[in-house]
């Protein structure tokens, strides 16, 4: 079978619903929404339509030979999510569930968000579409990413600062799942990434898989051949699920995941996952997981709010299981150089998780070697990202801090 | 085996129906929460519920996360679990049955875990993030050592989910009153009383109503349709505010509920 003909619940041994039962209706119910979402011509044509009218598809590649240069002398090629209306690849997804969510007639959304673009892309499509809507994010997370905080209590969304656990994505989830379990009947769960229970790891990579599918064919157009590489970066996974997919039976074609090594996979603070987790069950599936010898989660660590998540989506857990894709982890210094550096190169300023990708894409330019073509994911824009930078970079005057 | 389903009974036979209590192992100490468990039984509970402390702990509210987490501050390992079941059984006739998330049981091993609880004296577990679909390991383990194994059903479960809760579980079906998470409520809902009557037409043999519990009215009306109440978080908050004494007391007045006038 094709690789990219795998659906839910199981990717190989990873996936599935662990859940308490009483989101089971709210799953089945989304699934099935879902399904017949997907045979409905109508419901592809007002999503291609909101994509093309509203978040600016396709977004474009972006070629960058001054970056390149550091990179090995190997062809880079951006695909520009970072242009994409909201700042990052998050819109994509969001767009289609809230589709969804007035398909199942419910009036409330809520949604998890770490570096807040989730966040950010759930409360504009509850504007767009007149939804309540209801953001939980890391206490710690609010702190470092204010901006987008302010941002969705602009576009109506009330933020709740969790302060359970580690304050920061993994806790984010845990209270929109409560939520969700006790307002079910008027609430759809807008999930961000490929984790969590079926149908979400499914769902969300079809409403990513655009990202490939555009970008194969605008690569193709532009040299003439598939790319030797594709490149993201790995919070959860769905800009690199979303970038891989349409490549996954092109095996000429090496995919690589860049994950958060934070300080350093071999200290304590990093994320790591797929590196240096094993498998387990959190969040509604059975994926790798940063976990102690008891099963308890271990908090993560990355400078970047959106890669900062001890698990990763279960699709990622089985392509790194059959050796389809490569998964490496990028630590908080090299990914911040690499953002300076395209900063630098070629006026672009990535996120702080976007980044990663570029970090891991220098070092695979000088192993691949100057015959090669890199295709890597800019998922998002670093603007909301310009406290984090100006502090490690110290572009704050003194005299006048902030 | 010390299992819950003959406790239940005669509880229905000679009482209202059977009081389950709730309590986190190693909450505000290893000690204190056998102590505490103990005094539950000394009051009148009938079944006791030991929760494993667990870092992300989805099904639970703010008193049972706040405990969970204090365990887990102080140190908290699986093996205490264990160590508490056997205490406690040591010291009391009650079934004790463990409620886990399910991560905790899977890294252990399901089948390690199930012979180690059986080996202390444990009835069984109650899973509250473990449907019966992806339960296959656990349901074997339980058959091979004689376990309970208590599966929850809730008000928006369809028919067919309700028959599966219902075949996959042995001892109670755990019926979720409301819903949401743990928390102690003005009112148990409606939906728990159509929640049991659905279960009895599946064919459950007992089915114990939890989530929201937290007065001896309530226990006495929900005992009126359920075979057993399980009261959580009212437990834990007596026994966070006013220690072992507290969480005795509460346990008696609760155990009012389930007198026949
Ligand atoms: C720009 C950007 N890239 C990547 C991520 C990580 O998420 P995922 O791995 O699901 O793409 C985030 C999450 O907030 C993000 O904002």
């Amino acid at each position: 079978m094709a690789l990219r003909a795998q659906t839910g619940p199981y990717f190989g041994d990873f996936g599935g619903r662990f859940v308490p039962e009483s989101l089971i209706a709210a799953l089945d119910e989304l699934g099935e929404a879902y399904d017949l979402a997907k045979l409905d011509p109508g419901f592809g044509a007002e999503l291609a339509e909101l994509g093309r009218s509203y978040t600016g598809r396709p977004s474009i590649i972006t070629e960058v030979p001054r970056f390149a240069a550091h990179a090995g002398g190997a062809r880079v090629i951006l695909k520009r999510e970072d242009l994409n209306h909201t700042g990052s690849h998050k819109i994509n997804n969001v767009l289609g569930q809230a589709l969804l969510t007035k398909r199942i007639g419910k009036t409330r959304v809520i949604a998890e968000t770490g570096a807040g673009q989730h966040g950010v892309a759930t409360a504009t499509a509850a504007a767009l579409f007149g939804l309540d809507c209801v953001i939980y994010m890391g206490e710690v997370d609010t702190e470092r990413q204010a901006l987008n905080v302010a941002r969705m209590r602009l576009l109506g969304a009330e933020v709740v600062a969790v302060k359970a656990g580690s304050r920061t994505l993994k806790d984010a989830i845990n209270e929109a799942m409560r939520d969700w379990v006790t307002n079910v009947a008027t609430t759809n769960y807008i999930f961000g990434t490929v984790a969590g229970p079926h149908p979400f790891p499914e769902m969300v990579r079809d409403f990513q898989k655009i990202i490939g599918e555009e970008a194969r064919q605008q690569v193709l157009d532009l040299t003439g051949a598939l790319p030797t590489a594709v490149a993201a970066c790995v919070g959860g996974g769905s800009n690199a699920i979303g970038i891989f997919h349409a490549f996954l039976d092109d095996t000429d074609v090496a995919l690589y995941g860049f994950e958060a090594g934070g300080e350093g996979v071999d200290t304590e603070r990093h994320a790591a996952t797929i590196t240096r987790g094993r498998p387990g069950v959190l969040h509604g599936a059975r994926s790798y997981l940063l976990q102690d010898d008891d099963g308890q989660t271990i908090e993560s660590h990355s400078i970047s709010a959106g890669l900062d998540y001890p698990g990763v989506g279960p699709e990622h857990s089985w392509l790194s299981a059959i050796g389809r894709a490569t998964y490496r982890p990028v630590t908080d210094a090299a990914a911040m150089n690499a953002l300076r550096l395209l900063t630098r190169t070629e006026g672009i300023i990535p996120a702080i998780e976007s980044a990663h990708a570029l970090a891991g894409t220098l070092e695979l330019g000088r192993e691949l070697g100057p015959d090669a073509t890199i295709l890597v994911n800019l998922s998002g824009r670093g603007d909301k990202d310009m406290d984090t930078a100006a502090t490690y970079f110290e572009l704050y005057d003194q005299e006048n801090p902030k | 085996m010390r299992t819950a389903g003959p406790v239940i009974r005669r509880r229905n036979d000679e009482a209202n129906g059977a009081l389950i209590g709730y309590l986190p192992v190693g909450f505000p100490t290893l000690d204190e929460s056998v102590e505490a468990a103990v005094a539950l039984v000394e009051n009148g509970v009938d079944v006791l519920e030991l929760g494993l402390p667990y870092s992300d702990p989805v099904m639970d509210g703010p008193v049972i996360q706040a405990a969970t987490q204090q365990a887990l501050a102080n140190g908290f390992r699986l093996t205490h679990g264990f160590e508490a079941v056997r205490r406690i059984t040591e010291r009391t006739d009650a079934p004790v049955l463990i409620m886990t998330y399910w991560n905790p049981v899977v890294q252990y091993g399901v089948d390690r875990f199930a012979d180690d609880l059986a080996a202390a004296g444990g009835a069984g577990l109650i899973t509250p993030d473990l449907i019966p679909d992806e339960a296959g390991e656990w349901i074997a383990a339980a058959e091979r050592t004689g376990l309970d194994r208590v599966f929850l059903a809730a008000p928006t479960s369809s028919d067919a989910r309700i028959r599966r809760a219902v075949d996959a579980s042995r001892g109670f079906v755990y019926a979720v009153s409301t819903m949401g998470i743990t928390g102690a409520r003005t009112d148990v809902d409606q939906a728990a009383r159509q929640l049991v009557a659905r279960l009895s037409d599946a064919g459950a043999p007992a089915s114990c109503v939890g989530l929201g519990i937290s007065t001896a009215a309530q226990v006495a009306e929900v005992l009126e349709y359920a075979d057993g109440a399980i009261v959580g978080s009212a437990l834990v908050n007596a026994l966070a505010t006013g220690g072992v004494p507290a969480a005795g007391a509460l346990a008696a007045e609760l155990a009012r509920g389930t007198r026949r006038e």
